[in-house]
């Protein structure tokens, strides 16, 4: 037995010729956060999408709780406790944030036949858990609409933690956000993890990802450049592995040339 | 120092703090979306007890007169209100009307059919016909608008088509001698409480025909399934599971996919319900008319989605409510009726629509902004 929580082996994804994921290994213990880092086109799509049970890697393997899964759907992915909190947050901004928290997931009351969705019990519940965060939501009737772009986030993560999540993985989760409202969103990314789930946070600001990660995964067209724990890297090495060192490198000659130039 | 305390208080202590509670309970109230269309009926009845206060619109035979109108509208406007706020749009509702009661009458008067069984029939068809519209939607993925658009014509068309064919007609007469002892048909054809109203005329406190008898007999049927319908989709829409599904089926398609609610049961389920409420105007209808015509419920579409939008419904889905469309059947119905009441041509009616309902996309279009609009 592992003491791992989630580990996902040399996972690679195809399509048609395009290789899209190749040997993708990353391992989380509970209470982990790591850090998956890419650029645009890196491939983080196509790996969330594989976490979250929505692509079938073709390649490599899936083990929860020391446990060799197959997810065929979102579904499976989500029983065995691996919840995927999108970009878009899955949030219906004109609806309350009561029946945002509990949509599709409903407290029922009432004898069979009649049951009805226990909208006081829901109220409170909702309250509760916001409050735990810090977000006072005075009234959980309100539209989500009305909340802040990270209130909303921490909302749909809360959400996720309710229902049973055991690894978060979050898409992006400070990407929209000002500096305030990403650092709000991180303390309670960190929280999450302290209360012993396993965060995978995707992102390309190493700015964010460095402060909260346990390790850091560089993805990079497709390929894992490897991980590493916080330790044994600097911001700055990260940053440089995440644009492609030799891009930069190049970046630097060519602007000197025209420095020269002129 | 107190000031200082009492900030604290208020941060720690939101739940017990009353001052917030009474805030928010005014704005749980301006943000009800069928808050407009209510004082819209408050307004329209003001203004024709003022100006036709002392006419007959009032008296018990033109309360029950605009009541049966409203009814009618709103049996279909509360259908379209939860398609609406699911996010799409019904525009064969109208031609459902027509198909409906032509599904009735000729199996009934032509092909011998019991009544009952042909009104059966006619609800299966309007299951049929909102099951295809649904499944057409949202497997394609084609806006309502279009699919149903597409609907409207071939329905009428077949309805047309197929009442030529087997009566050479385009009207199906001679339903009435039927709904006596008809085990079903008593659903959509009785007049109820007309105790009440006996009793109130041998009281003389309303009119009389010369026979004695009482000019406005009872409720009409119109009436209690409209009061049934907007209490039980209300009742849906704000306690089950299948309400807040409903929500978020128009609200975010993919978001409400995305958490496990059934998006594409739900909707179809919804358009079932709008080709099914056309069937219960249709049958009221047909068996208070006594016959079928090709042409019934032209243009009831739009009426309903009107009557919709008047009652807080946002075009774009995931807003609205049902007893907020009632509200604007109400209010269509007693101007219609109202009218005729007052020395204003009736011509004016449709005038009185349009603005109407333009002024109701304005204010919902702003309430909508207000609801979303972040901190």
């Amino acid at each position: 037995m592992s003491d791992y929580l989630v580990q996902f082996n040399n996972i690679s994804k195809f399509f048609g010729k395009v290789i899209a994921l190749k040997d993708v290994t990353m391992k989380l213990k509970k209470g982990e956060i790591m850090c998956l880092l890419g650029d645009n086109g890196a491939g983080k799509s196509t790996l969330i999408k594989t976490l979250a049970g929505v692509h079938r890697p073709d390649e490599g393997e899936i083990i929860v709780e020391g446990k060799k899964t197959i997810f065929d759907s979102p579904k499976d992915a989500l029983d065995m406790g691996i919840a995927t909190v999108y970009q878009d947050l899955a949030l219906v901004s004109l609806m309350s944030v009561t029946r945002n928290f509990f949509m599709g997931r409903e407290p029922m009351k009432g004898p069979p036949f009649f049951k009805t969705f226990d909208i006081e019990k829901a109220n409170k519940i909702a309250a509760e858990r916001m409050g735990q965060i810090g977000i006072d939501v005075r009234d959980p009737s309100q539209a989500v609409g009305t909340m802040s772009g990270g209130e909303r986030q921490c909302l749909a993560i809360s959400r996720a933690i309710y229902f049973g999540a055991k690894v978060l993985v979050l898409d992006e989760p400070t990407s929209a956000l000002g500096v305030h409202q990403a650092s709000v969103v991180l303390k309670y990314i960190v929280k999450a993890a302290s209360q012993g789930l396993a965060v995978i946070l995707i992102t390309h600001n190493v700015h964010h990802a460095y402060p909260v990660g346990n390790s850091f995964t560089v993805l990079n067209r497709g390929k894992s450049l490897g991980t590493y724990e916080k330790k044994n890297i600097s911001r700055e090495k990260l940053l440089s592995m995440m644009a492609g060192g030799e891009e930069l490198n190049k970046l630097e000659v060519e602007l000197q040339e025209i420095n020269r130039k002129n | 120092m107190s000031t200082k305390s009492k900030s604290i208080e208020t941060k720690t202590d939101f739940n017990q703090d009353e001052r917030l509670k009474k805030v928010s309970k005014l704005r749980l109230l301006l943000n009800r979306p069928e808050l407009g269309a209510l004082g819209g009926a408050i307004l329209v009845f003001i203004f024709f007890g003022i100006v036709a206060g002392d006419t007959g619109m009032f008296s018990a035979y033109g309360v029950l007169n605009f009541l049966d109108v409203s009814a009618n509208l709103g049996i279909i406007a509360i259908a379209a209100a939860m398609l609406m706020i699911g996010g799409e749009f019904d525009l064969s509702i109208g031609s459902m009307i027509g198909f409906a009661g032509i599904c009735i009458a000729i199996p009934a008067i032509y092909w011998g059919w019991p009544l009952w069984m042909s009104i059966v029939f006619a609800f299966s068809m309007a299951v049929l016909v909102g099951y295809f519209n649904g499944i057409l939607v949202v497997r394609t993925g084609l806006p309502s608008f279009i699919v149903t658009l597409a609907m409207l014509f071939i329905l009428r068309g077949a309805t047309l088509a197929i009442t030529r064919l087997i009566t050479g007609r385009t009207q199906v007469p001679g339903l009435r001698v039927l709904i006596e002892d008809d085990p079903l048909a008593w659903i959509f054809a009785t007049d109820t409480f007309k105790w009440v109203f006996t009793w109130l005329g041998s009281m003389n406190l309303i009119a009389l025909r010369t026979d004695g008898t009482p000019l406005a007999t009872g409720i009409p049927p119109s009436v209690i399934w409209f009061i049934a319908l907007a209490i039980i989709t209300t009742w849906i829409l704000m306690k089950t599971r299948y309400g807040n599904w409903i929500f978020a089926s128009g609200g975010d398609k993919n978001g409400a996919n995305n958490v496990g609610v059934p998006v594409g049961r739900v909707k179809i389920s919804l358009f079932i319900g709008t080709a099914v409420a056309a069937t219960i105007f249709a049958t009221i209808q047909v068996l208070d008319a006594g016959s079928a015509d090709t042409m019934r419920g032209t243009l009831k579409e739009l009426e309903a989605i009107a009557a919709a939008v008047v009652g807080g419904c946002l075009l774009t889905g995931g807003y609205g409510s049902a007893i907020g469309a009632a509200f604007g059947a109400l209010i269509f119905g007693t101007v219609s009726m109202g009218i005729f009441y007052t020395d204003v041509d009736t011509d004016w009616f449709k005038v009185f629509l349009g603005a109407m309902m333009l002024i109701a996309v304005i204010f919902n279009n702003y309430i909508r902004r207000k609801v979303t609009e972040s901190k």
